[in-house]
């Protein structure tokens, strides 16, 4: 398991410091079978499918799959650290094209994280797309996650 | 499979009162792997000008989830028992961000009812108060549910 340090808190971004087609930081996290077990712990998402590989193969997949909404937790990191504040993140929707099966290996599989903001809507509001990959092949997508900045 | 699509409208009573407590967020946010000292110390939360320590975005599913996989039973839904479903596409949106001692309620209503494939695709519209009637946040869900006798992977 990861042990979690703190840090300072960052400060607020300023929405006239940002410009359409600004990246965001990135980020590629290492998810192992124990990140889901943890993670559907503390979400309280008991399924299955998230972790035992009896269920995985009854439904034809290679392995027990991670939670979308893991995915998306993981996604939505790299937009509230760049903003400052997570309430800066207002309004945000994300669809899982692809399924990510997690081998319990001791490796895990590796995801990536990219975002970009797309558009400045009425202050203090800009678009970010944020997408994470598997193996190059898009795992989710959030093209609309809105971000009130300071 | 075939779920009933005359209920796609229909409003279920609210869940039982969830306090969010800051060692939950704490927990969560471990999960999570974010290190954001918001999440964590109620100082640093003030900082930022939040009352208390703040929950992550996706915190609420937490309670979504459970909420809406009570009306996945409902009998007149025409689930099966067993049905198994994956998750396709979720968003929420904020009027505030939830923070420790909010005590919320989640009042699911189904939004749509689809067939993608061989599977049925339900949507949930879940609006998330705090104190009863303070409308926080809205979560949109959407889930494919497949027959756990026919193999093969569903199609998300």
């Amino acid at each position: 398991m990861t042990t979690v340090i703190t840090r300072p808190a960052p400060a607020r971004r300023r929405y006239d410091d940002v410009e359409p087609g600004t990246r965001l930081p990135g980020r590629t996290v290492t998810v192992q079978r124990g990140d889901l077990v943890r993670y559907g712990g503390a979400s309280c998402d008991y399924n299955t499918i998230h972790w035992d590989e009896r269920t995985a193969e009854a439904i034809g997949l290679p392995h027990p799959i991670a939670h979308g909404m893991f995915t998306m937790a993981l996604a939505l990191s790299v937009v509230s650290d760049w903003a400052g504040d997570p309430a800066a993140v207002v309004d945000f929707g994300g669809r899982f094209p692809r399924l990510v099966p997690v081998p319990n290996d001791g490796k895990g599989v590796l995801l990536e994280v990219e975002a970009v903001v797309v558009e400045k809507l009425e202050a203090p509001n800009v678009r970010v797309s944020v997408a994470v990959r598997l193996d190059g092949a898009k795992v989710l997508t959030m093209p609309r996650t809105i971000v009130a900045l300071a | 499979m075939a779920l009933n699509v005359a209920c796609v409208g229909k409003s279920y009573p609210p869940s039982e009162p969830y306090e969010v407590g800051r060692e939950k967020i704490w927990e969560f946010a471990n999960a999570i792997r974010d290190p954001n000292p918001v999440y964590r110390d109620p100082e640093a939360a003030r900082a930022h000008g939040h009352p208390d320590v703040i929950a992550p975005p996706s915190f609420p599913m937490v309670i979504s989830l459970e909420a809406e996989r009570q009306v996945v039973y409902d009998p007149e839904l025409g689930a099966r028992n067993q049905v198994r479903f994956v998750h396709r596409e979720q968003r929420f949106a904020y009027r505030r961000p939830i923070r420790a001692g909010d005590v919320l309620t989640v009042t699911v209503s189904i939004a749509a009812i689809d067939i993608i494939g061989d599977n049925d695709v339900i949507t949930f519209e879940s609006r998330i108060d705090a104190g009863g009637d303070e409308h926080v946040c809205t979560a949109k869900s959407t889930f494919v549910m497949f027959d756990p006798e026919r193999k093969g992977e569903p199609a998300p």
